[in-house]
């Protein structure tokens, strides 16, 4: 049979390319419930109020934990395997922590009287955050599975395999590709908010 | 097996060990039901697809009847629907079920998922030349969630409040207000559902396809070499993308407003005389239907072009091969696929310009409605010069390729007429807009699917083809009696007649246009009955069809005619082959056609020459 050598020129791998055009799906939810958001405002009868302290807690809870993944995928790639998986279970921390924050930060927003009922303009903070915060949640999902696959394994064949595995090196850039995603996302979602309240 | 395969080849396939997946007895659970097979989940939508549009299609008959015969009685009515045709007379409420559940069905789980679906995970990898989708597993996911959406809709038809009866766009406050009508009840709750889950379904199969366009094409596959299929796919799947989530936000807003008691879309209801309230017993106020008319076409819009962007594709190659020419401009082709997916995110205001529009936003949602016309214009004219003084064989599917030119040629210059804010006014919510998106977007859309179905009928089902002579009389009833149908609505709509009336017989104006009607859906149903034609004509062909007896047996120059005719999973037996030329190389140098796969000095392969020698 004749043979074929297929030179392949190295393109982004197909499963992180993926990855790209999922957040440009999820970009394109929150623009759209953002710019609902310009356009109800711009209807008038819009209730003003002032954001509840604590989302300024989770952005440096969720910034902190990126910074956390950041170093933790150097680690993994560097090959400090304990480093990386204390680091990896520090961003795990912050994401429970941010989730938990945005909870209490509904409280406070409530015990304002802004509830999820009532103006458009309380009813879209709730919205907006909670589907966020689903998101992070997912985030949170993953980050738990890979820490648990972190935990050596007795057998130090099947360590020494599972640490090189490639899928496994792709699967945590992926992971930190889509952890700064939803942490900048929720910058852009605070600066939104505090601009056009 | 001597294939060989480079190693980064290897690494980007998810299985890794194609050439060893057809020795695999696989189970029949993971070959027919759970496959990640893109062969079998095409076919999976396809037939989930065909039994959605029976399904659909048999709804608008039954609402034909009511329009056609208001005062009759059909005790069949009575037989199928039971309650809600007592006495064979069609309760009000439930023509607004049947007609919402028919334009769902239709736009979303017929001509966006039984036709991009279906070609989309066919042609992909069979005509880039790639063993599968880039994701296999998110494929096969993609058709479960469409499956799930089509059972929730299914499930909301057999409730007791009966299915949504607000419309397939879904406004509100209608829409929102369970107490509005009693399919905006629970049966609208599961139509949100379903949606969701059909966005979801569109998405992850949208970004695969997307991946697998950009990211694993054959060697030589250049963007400008290949097939129009693809390249209208790619932006069919760049459409889907990006509005598909705005969609579903707008649709999350509303399920909030349905029972968590916010106002998004409600403002000042007054029911009766008394303000509408929340549980809480709070004034719903503060809302504004208008933003959910915004978030709807703002998927919409692009939607419309998402169904029919591959039936243009599909009819570009088929015309192409079946009049042995080169595609008239492809490069044009390309281009003004480009320009509609752009403008496609540009005009989605033309659905509202009754609905308290700034007019001077108006004007420019018209600017770029018109312009819409220019590339449209280009493809129709590039069709045109690509058939023109060719050796057209008229098989069904070219057939159906000539017949989509011309309902996309009716359908557009009517588009043109409603494009005008000033024309709209008038001719808005009437049945000169139902004959004009059907012409366009429904009969367009149908008949391409029709095209893929007889042209790729071998690929779906392993080699089988279908019979020509019941194409034909499929072909000539359909075509015929879909312009019957929907040429007399333009009238209609011209002289004011409204869309979405149970009936008209109590108006003195419209009551005049009883036997128009009566023809229309006589029309109907004559069409309705032929589709029966197709539907024996597929299942026979995909049990006792002929099978082809050479590789390629139109002469088509794309890769998906060098597979085997039962190709296993991973399409190609040895390794892909490479590509030396673009996808539409006919007539050229004396020569009939260039498969892209055989290099400029090539001696033709094996089996290549014994097709060419067996038509000779
Ligand atoms: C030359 C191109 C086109 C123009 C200028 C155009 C323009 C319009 C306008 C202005 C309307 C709104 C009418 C109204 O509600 O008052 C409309 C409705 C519609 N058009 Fe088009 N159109 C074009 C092509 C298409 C195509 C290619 C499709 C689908 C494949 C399509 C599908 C629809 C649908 C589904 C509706 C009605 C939706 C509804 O109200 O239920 N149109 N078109
Ligand atoms: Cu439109």
């Amino acid at each position: 049979m004749s043979t074929v050598t297929l030179k392949r020129t190295q393109r982004i791998h197909p499963k992180k390319f993926a990855l790209w055009l999922g957040i440009g799906t999820v970009i394109m939810m929150f623009a759209g419930l953002t710019s609902a958001f310009i356009v109800r405002r711009a209807a008038g009868n819009w209730v003003e109020f002032e954001l509840p302290p604590l989302f300024y807690f989770s952005t440096l809870v969720i910034g902190l934990s990126s910074i956390a993944l950041f170093f933790a995928e150097k680690a993994y790639k560097a090959n400090r395997h304990l480093q990386y998986r204390n680091l990896l279970g520090l961003t795990l921390v912050g994401g429970i922590t941010f989730i938990i924050l945005q909870y209490a930060a509904w409280m406070q927003l409530a015990s304002y009287g802004i509830l999820l009922r009532g103006n458009p303009s309380g009813s879209f903070v709730y919205v907006i955050s909670g589907l966020h915060a689903a998101h992070v949640l997912g985030g949170v999902v993953l980050l738990g599975f890979f820490f648990v696959r972190a935990i050596p394994k007795p057998d130090p064949v099947q360590e020494l395999l599972s640490e090189i595995n490639p899928e496994r090196s792709l699967g945590i850039e992926m992971l930190s590709v889509y952890w700064h995603f939803v942490g900048i996302l929720w910058l852009y979602l605070l600066l939104f908010f505090t601009y056009y309240k | 097996m001597a294939t060989i395969e480079s190693g980064t080849e290897i690494k980007i396939d998810v299985h890794g060990h194609h050439e060893h997946e057809h020795h695999h007895e696989e189970s029949f659970i993971s070959k027919y039901i759970f496959s990640q097979d893109h062969k079998m989940i095409a076919r999976q939508f396809l037939i989930t697809g065909v039994i959605w549009a029976f399904i659909g299609v048999l709804f608008s008959v039954m609402f034909r009847l009511q329009l056609a015969w208001p005062d009759e009685s059909f005790p069949i009515l009575e037989t199928l629907l039971g309650k809600w045709a007592a006495g064979g007379k069609l309760a009000p409420n439930f023509y607004y079920a049947l007609v919402t559940m028919h334009g769902t069905i239709m736009v979303f789980f017929v001509l966006t998922a039984g036709l991009s679906g279906t070609f989309s995970n066919l042609l992909i990898p069979l005509q880039i030349g790639a063993r599968d989708m880039a994701s296999p597993f998110l494929n096969m996911l993609s058709y479960w969630f469409f499956f799930l959406a089509g059972m929730i809709m299914l499930v909301s038809l057999f409730i007791s409040t009966g299915p949504a009866d607000g419309g397939w766009t879904a406004y509100p406050p209608l829409n929102a207000l369970p107490q509005a009508s009693s399919g905006s009840a629970f049966g609208m709750t599961l139509w949100l559902l379903s949606m969701a889950m059909f966005i979801v379904s569109s998405l992850l199969g949208g970004l695969n396809y997307i991946t697998t366009i950009l990211n694993m094409r054959t060697e030589g596959m250049t963007m400008m070499r290949l097939p129009l299929t693809i390249w209208a796919f790619f932006f069919t799947a760049v459409l889907g993308v990006l509005s598909f989530p705005v969609l579903l936000s707008g649709a999350i807003l509303l399920l909030f407003d349905r029972h968590l008691g916010t106002s998004f879309y409600l403002s000042d209801i007054y029911i009766g005389g008394q303000p509408l309230t929340n549980a809480a017993g709070e004034l719903l106020q503060g809302g504004s239907p208008i933003l959910f008319q915004h978030l709807f076409w703002f998927l919409g819009h692009p939607e419309v072009y998402i169904v029919i962007l591959p039936a243009m594709g599909m009819v570009s190659h088929v015309l192409a091969t079946n009049s042995r020419k080169p595609i008239f401009g492809y490069s044009a082709m390309v281009m003004s696929i480009l320009a509609i997916t752009v403008l496609a995110f540009l005009v989605w205001a033309h659905h509202m310009f009754v609905s308290g529009l700034n007019p001077f936003i108006g004007s420019i949602f018209v600017l770029f409605t018109l312009l819409i016309a220019v590339p449209s214009a280009i493809k129709v004219f590039n069709w045109i010069g690509t058939i023109w003084r060719g050796n057209i064989n008229f098989t069904p599917d070219t057939l159906f390729a000539i017949g989509f030119v011309s309902l996309f040629i009716s359908g557009g210059l009517t588009g043109i007429y409603l494009g005008n804010s000033a024309l709209d006014i008038p001719l808005h919510d009437t049945y000169f807009v139902v004959a004009h998106f059907h012409i366009v977007m429904g009969l367009a859309a149908g008949f391409g699917l029709f095209v893929g179905v007889y042209h790729w009928f071998p690929k779906l089902f392993n080699g089988r083809q279908m019979n020509n002579t019941m194409g034909y009389i499929h072909f000539w009833i359909t075509f015929v009696g879909s312009y019957l149908i929907f040429w007399p609505m333009h009238y209609l709509g011209m002289t004011g007649v409204p869309r979405r009336y149970f009936q008209f017989s109590n108006f003195e104006t419209f009551n005049v246009y009883g036997d128009l009607n009566v023809f229309i859906s006589i029309a109907a149903i004559v069409v309705f009955f032929a589709q029966f034609v197709f539907l024996i004509n597929f299942i026979y062909s995909a049990l006792y069809g002929t099978k082809m007896k050479t590789l390629n047996p139109y002469l088509s120059n794309s890769l998906e005619w060098t597979t085997p005719i039962e190709p296993g999973h991973g399409n190609w037996p040895g390794a892909i082959p490479p590509v030396y030329r673009g996808p539409y190389e006919y007539g050229k140098n004396g020569t009939d056609f260039v498969p892209q796969h055989l290099p400029d000095n090539a001696i033709w392969p094996k089996d290549e020459k014994e097709t060419k020698t067996e038509l000779a």
